[in-house]
């Protein structure tokens, strides 16, 4: 059974881009969302891109291929919102627990195959854990500002719940990401430990959080030091950044997890910020050239792409990936 | 601190699998955080917890948290972190509180205020469940404080875990199964095995435990207190030593708690057990800094005597620290005179000097006089000696007196008795039997003893046979011993706050098995409303409060007193059901009239008796002032809250925290006034109307031209919430004459302005990117706009309406409002209606004359304008409506001429769940 921990020591890994941005080709309508299983659904599910993980699997196994294909050595699940909290916008809590199930088959079969072609290069699947659509710490009342829309157990009852369909599925690591409120990733933590407990696993753990604007912190106001104290009690394979910023933005505040922290360090932004139109334009020699930096300066263990990125942008951080060192765990952390 | 020779004697094993030397390895810090990072390592110097937001430390808070004043109780954290607080620890356990809805109430308000929350939270609570709760919604890594063995390992364990999974570091008490760890041995063979038991069992990383190896008083003129900072000390000194990465902790004013009273030694006694403590490794602790003197700044006399005591360098360190603590006092050092003259006073005053001073010299010289001079003996007891002893209670409750003085007291009382007890056994009556057999007993899981002691020699010297039990004492032994012993009392004790939950438990069982005793309780957290609440109605027998130690023989003798015992004990099931449905009455589940019935509870004043004062003037008219003129009556302390700087001027610009930042802001702010008022930047514009009204079909005002003509009609509202006997439901139509009662009153209305000119100002100062200025352009007009509605309501009162042409007040009186007649806002608690407003623009033509307009939200544009109502009845008050109920709604809206969505909206804040 080859081992994520072993390849980390020996390489910078090489995570997918985003999926989003790969279905929006396929233009799939309100039919096409439903698929034969939910025709006569009574609530609308276009947009419910976890959905296709059931209704259009092939598609999904497509684009996990073309991230594998062009390099990459680890694509998330088609989970990010594989909740009963995030699912209940579609009336679908009662399908969460088959969802994470079939999306981590779905990516672990693709991943075999790849493996299977090169022993020399296994690839993994993370299974996608999002922050939901709630947040613990913050409310969304800003005339009750101790109002809580969610609590600590809610999440970790949701989260026990998507993190056993996932293992069961046959994920080889869990990734907590795009993290705006630390609590909600500490109840996603909680569960993660108890499941892991009770089956007497030890799935790593990898966690992502995202640092919203130029102020450096997270939604839910911790800064980066903060945030990685905050998660740190859980031993994981590795922690860092996504989303919300473009690569060059990102740097500074990866530098600081790198500093600090005692796991792996990860990466995976934006391509760029979004336009007026919202869309991502920034090309894949542009990333190219940003995350090079990040490896100049040794301070990362796994790269990868978040919102706007293709195959294309994880084709050249591949490429650059091959020709660094791996960041070495530094002694002087935190805990 | 010599502690080799100590660890050869400690049976536990000095060798340690843990044990690296700290030399050669580095420490690991211990992190927390909460919107930043803290971290604690090696070069960290003291890390002060701050401790104003627990209950049971600060009344205030309690006081806050009680009256769910949330938004003051977050000032107190914030004031806290400000003041240099590195972590705030929250406490919510209190005998009358839903703690753990309090906990996570304010942990989330918390969470929304970036300038608190930044500083990691320690979560304070003997309950896990509301520990549970707090780590549930605190996205930083924060502390628990506290778990202990004292439950077991299991349970110990269990905590851990779940603390470790939740992301926290840990206060780990210095308490096992047997008790709380009073010695060096105790403390270090506690610490080290819950160190291994988490380490070894659960891997819970060794930097993030922090032990608590419990701070007691010292001078307590106790024998067995003597080495408690000492033994304190070198703890702290082995746990740093012996079990790599760990901290240290604890509450630091414990130390000085016999001083209490007496905050020059206090403070300076918490400083110096600080310096040491820190010197023996202490990492952090809890520390009111108000309570703390500056180590070096201590008067090195003190200082000497202090560290004596600390560190029990003499026998007689404590008496000498008392002598000396009198001189610092500032009423101490009594000269020969002095002490000759008090001896010339009446007997009853020798005794009471005798006893509050505890001096023995001349108590056996007093007591016989006593004696002599009353038929029996016990009546000296009794009457003198009893008398000097409520002084004592008084003087010890009031924090007058401290310990080692009560202590004291008591031994002056002991030989007094000692003295009559002969004469009293010579008597040979009944009265020679004991008083009675009273049963004491600090309850389970408490280990706080001082008070309960003091009573037990109370009542020791007042003949009744007392069976102290001790501390930590299980109910089944208590109940056991009252029964084998044929108790007459139990009286239960107890210092932290779950010791209330055990004397519940208590009750209940007596209950249970059916028994009669009569129950007493004592200690710092119980509390007359506590047993009144929550003990005495699980007891169909007797239960009383007793306050402090000299009460109890009072209580003790009125409980057994074959004559009135039956007697009292109904008088108190009478109080405490009273005082208990007043509680219930007061706590959140409010009771609410009807409207009907909230009318008929109306405030009636007696206007036969009383006739309004016919104004001066009647009907409108603009009113021209300089800004000259308004200058003294500047209220300027809400001027530094809008700054955030809180405090009372002028007292403000001393205060220690903020005093400098406020006298900077202060000058700048007359500086900027001036220019506002040489320079003319802002113009003041007011108008005032004054009608004949009557009050109508209950809650409305009508408003009459001198012909009598209905000019309009204020709708004011009720308060609806069911109110104590005696208290009425008032509106503010009370305040004026009802139609019916034939006689004429009258009414006014205002508007007042400083606020045209004010946003170009600002803008220009924001374009300038000088926010500072802007908001200081804003805070001066808002201020010049309130004292302009002081000056005018002031001409009102004198010359315009002038039934107060009398009055003569200071500018401080006007702000504490001690003049007569009230000037109400809509929008404010008394009337929260802000469609009144329309209602007074229509009646003075404000928009037409000075220019101020409504907004659609029926804000006041320029916001620097205040307007209201005038109210010139003697009787008439500002109270807040509270909230109001549906059925006031609908009447209201049919008044109003309104639908009840519309009316729901405007009064909204106000409508009860």
């Amino acid at each position: 059974m080859k081992d994520i921990r072993k390849e980390l020591e020996k390489r910078i890994l090489v995570l997918d881009g985003a999926m989003g941005t790969m279905l929006q080709q396929y233009k799939f309508t309100e039919a096409d969302f439903r698929g034969e299983r939910f025709k006569d659904f009574e609530h609308p599910l276009q947009g419910n891109n976890d959905l296709l993980s059931l209704t259009q699997p092939k598609a999904i196994a497509e684009v996990h291929a073309k991230y594998f294909e062009v390099g990459a050595d680890i694509v998330e699940t088609n989970t990010f919102s594989g909740t009963t909290i995030a699912m209940a916008d579609y009336h679908l809590e009662d399908i969460v627990y088959e969802l994470n199930y079939e999306s981590a088959k779905i990516a672990k079969k693709v991943a075999d195959e790849f493996t299977a072609r090169n022993s020399e290069k296994p690839r993994f699947v993370a299974g996608a854990i999002g922050p939901t659509n709630r947040t613990a710490s913050m409310s969304p009342d800003v005339n009750d500002p101790g109002y809580r829309a969610i609590t600590f157990e809610e999440l970790r009852i949701a989260y026990k719940q998507q993190v056993e369909g996932l293992i069961d599925g046959g994920v080889d690591v869990l990734l907590v990401e795009t993290i705006f409120d630390t609590l909600n990733a500490k109840a996603a933590l909680f569960a993660i430990e108890e499941v892991k407990e009770e089956r007497n696993i030890d799935t790593p753990v990898m966690v992502s959080g995202t640092i919203t604007d130029a102020s450096g912190r997270t939604l839910s106001g911790q800064t980066a030091e903060a945030f990685l104290i905050s998660i740190s009690h859980i031993p994981l394979l590795s922690v860092g950044f996504n989303c919300a910023l473009g690569a060059d933005q990102l740097l500074p505040y990866v530098k600081r997890l790198s500093q600090k922290s005692p796991f792996y360090i990860s990466a995976y932004p934006n391509a760029g910020l979004p336009n007026h139109f919202g869309e991502y334009d920034q090309t894949a020699e542009e990333m190219q050239k940003m995350i090079r930096d990040y490896m100049e300066q040794n301070v990362v263990n796994i790269v990868g792409g978040c919102c706007g990125t293709t195959p294309e942008h994880i084709k050249m951080l591949a490429e650059i990936a091959q020709e660094y060192t791996p960041r070495k765990i530094y002694e002087e952390s935190f805990s | 601190m010599e502690i080799n020779e100590m660890d050869t004697k400690n049976k536990q094993p000095v060798l340690d699998t843990h044990k690296i030397t700290t030399n050669n390895e580095q420490r690991k810090p211990l992190v927390l955080s909460g919107l930043e990072p803290l971290v604690i390592d090696e070069n960290t110097n003291f890390v002060n917890v701050g401790e104003r937001t627990n209950v049971t430390g600060s009344r205030k808070f309690l006081r806050l948290i009680k009256e769910e004043k949330y938004d003051e109780a977050l000032e107190v954290a914030r004031a806290q972190v400000e003041g240099g607080a590195q972590i705030i620890d929250i406490n919510m356990d209190e005998g009358m509180l839903d703690g753990k809805y309090a906990m996570v109430k304010f942990l989330n308000l918390i969470a929304a205020e970036p300038d608190i929350a930044r500083v990691p939270i320690m979560i304070d609570s003997s309950k896990w469940e509301i520990i549970e709760a707090g780590l549930q919604v605190v996205q930083g890594k924060g502390v628990v404080n506290s778990i202990s063995l004292k439950e077991g390992e299991e349970q110990f364990l269990h905590h851990a875990k779940l603390i470790k999974r939740y992301g926290a570091a840990v206060i780990v008490m210095a308490f096992d199964e047997v008790g709380q760890a009073d010695s060096y041995e105790r403390r270090i063979e506690i610490c080290k095995r819950s160190y291994d038991i988490l380490v070894d069992k659960i891997n819970f990383p060794p930097q993030d435990i922090i032990f608590d190896p419990n701070i007691f008083p010292v001078g307590t003129g106790m024998e067995e207190h003597r080495q408690n900072a000492v033994d304190f000390f070198r703890a702290t000194k082995w746990i740093r030593e012996n079990l790599p990465h760990a901290h240290i902790s604890g509450g630091v004013s414990n130390v000085s708690f016999s001083f209490r009273g007496n905050n020059t030694v206090r403070e300076a006694m918490n400083a110096a057990f600080l310096y040491h403590g820190i010197q023996h490794g202490m990492t952090m602790g809890i520390v009111n800094p108000e309570m703390l003197e500056i180590y070096d700044e201590i008067d090195k006399e003190l200082l000497e005597y202090i560290e004596d005591v600390l560190l029990d360098r003499r026998d007689d360190a404590t008496e000498r620290l008392l002598d000396y603590a009198e001189t610092v006092k500032g009423n101490g050092k009594t000269n020969e005179k002095q002490a000759q003259e008090w001896r010339s006073g009446t007997l009853q005053e020798r005794i009471t000097h005798s006893l509050v001073k505890g001096v023995l010299e001349f108590v056996e010289e007093d007591a016989e006089e006593a004696r002599q001079s009353v038929a029996k003996p016990i009546e000296v007891i009794e009457g003198y000696l009893m008398n000097g002893m409520n002084v004592v209670g008084d003087l010890f409750g009031s924090g007058k007196m401290f310990l080692p003085q009560v202590v004291k007291s008591a031994r002056v009382m002991k030989k007094a008795v000692a003295y009559l007890l002969p004469f009293i056994e010579a008597e040979k009556d009944e009265t020679s039997r004991s008083a009675g057999k009273i049963l004491m007993a600090t309850v389970k899981g408490d280990v706080h003893d001082i008070g309960k002691n003091i009573v037990s020699v109370v009542l020791g010297c007042n003949n009744y046979e007392v069976v102290d039990l001790g501390v930590m004492v299980p109910p089944e032994k208590i109940i056991q011993t009252a029964i084998d012993q044929e108790v007459d009392i139990i009286g239960l004790s107890g210092l932290i706050t779950p010791s209330l939950d055990e004397m519940v438990y208590l009750a209940k069982e007596l209950e249970k098995l059916n028994l009669s005793i009569p129950v007493m309780i004592g200690g710092a957290t119980t509390s007359r409303a506590h047993t009144a609440v929550k003990i005495a109605p699980e007891y169909s027998k007797t239960v009383v409060h007793v306050n402090d130690a000299s009460r109890a023989v009072n209580v003790a003798s009125n409980l057994l007193n074959p004559k009135s015992k039956e007697e009292y004990g109904l008088s108190l099931k009478t109080e405490y059901d009273k005082l208990r449905e007043g509680f219930l009455n007061r706590s959140r589940e409010k009771n609410f009239l009807t409207i009907a019935q909230a009318r008929d509870n109306k405030l009636r004043l007696d206007w036969e008796q009383f006739t309004p004062f016919k104004p001066n003037f009647i009907g409108v008219k603009e009113v021209s002032v300089t800004l000259e003129e308004l200058l003294p009556y500047i209220d300027w302390t809400p001027f530094f809250r809008s700054w955030e700087l809180h405090g009372k001027y002028p007292a403000i610009l001393e205060d220690e925290v903020v005093g400098k930042e406020a006298t900077k802001l202060f000058a700048e702010a007359k500086e900027m006034l001036n220019s506002i008022v040489n320079e003319k930047w802002l113009t003041a514009k007011g108008i005032l109307g004054i009608f004949p009204a009557n009050q109508v079909d209950d809650d409305d005002i009508q408003l009459y031209d001198e012909a009598g003509n209905e000019l309009n009609r204020f709708l004011t509202l009720r308060q609806q919430s069911e109110k104590n006997k005696r208290a009425n439901n008032i509106a503010l139509a009370d305040f004026i004459a009802p139609k019916e009662s034939g006689k004429q009153d009258y009414m006014g209305a205002f508007c007042v302005t400083t606020g045209f000119g004010v946003d170009e100002i600002s803008d220009e100062y924001v374009k300038n990117l000088d926010d500072y200025n802007s908001i200081m352009i804003k805070a001066l007009a808002d201020r010049l706009a309130e004292a302009f509605a002081e000056y005018l309501h002031e001409k009102v009162r004198k010359e315009i309406w002038g039934y107060a042409s009398e009055e003569n007040l200071s500018n401080e009186e006007l702000i504490k409002e001690t003049y007569k007649g009230i000037r109400p806002a809509p929008g404010y608690p008394a009337c929260p209606d802000h469609l009144e407003k329309k209602t007074i623009w229509k009646l003075l033509k404000v928009e037409e004359t000075i220019g101020v307009k409504l907004t659609d939200s029926l804000a006041m544009w320029p916001a620097s304008s205040v307007s209201g109502y005038y109210f010139a009845n003697p009787e008439s008050k500002y109270f807040g409506l509270g909230k109001i109920k549906e059925d006031q709604v609908v009447d209201y809206a049919q008044r109003r001429g309104i639908s009840v969505e519309e009316a729901t909206k405007w009064l909204n804040p106000n409508i009860a769940d």
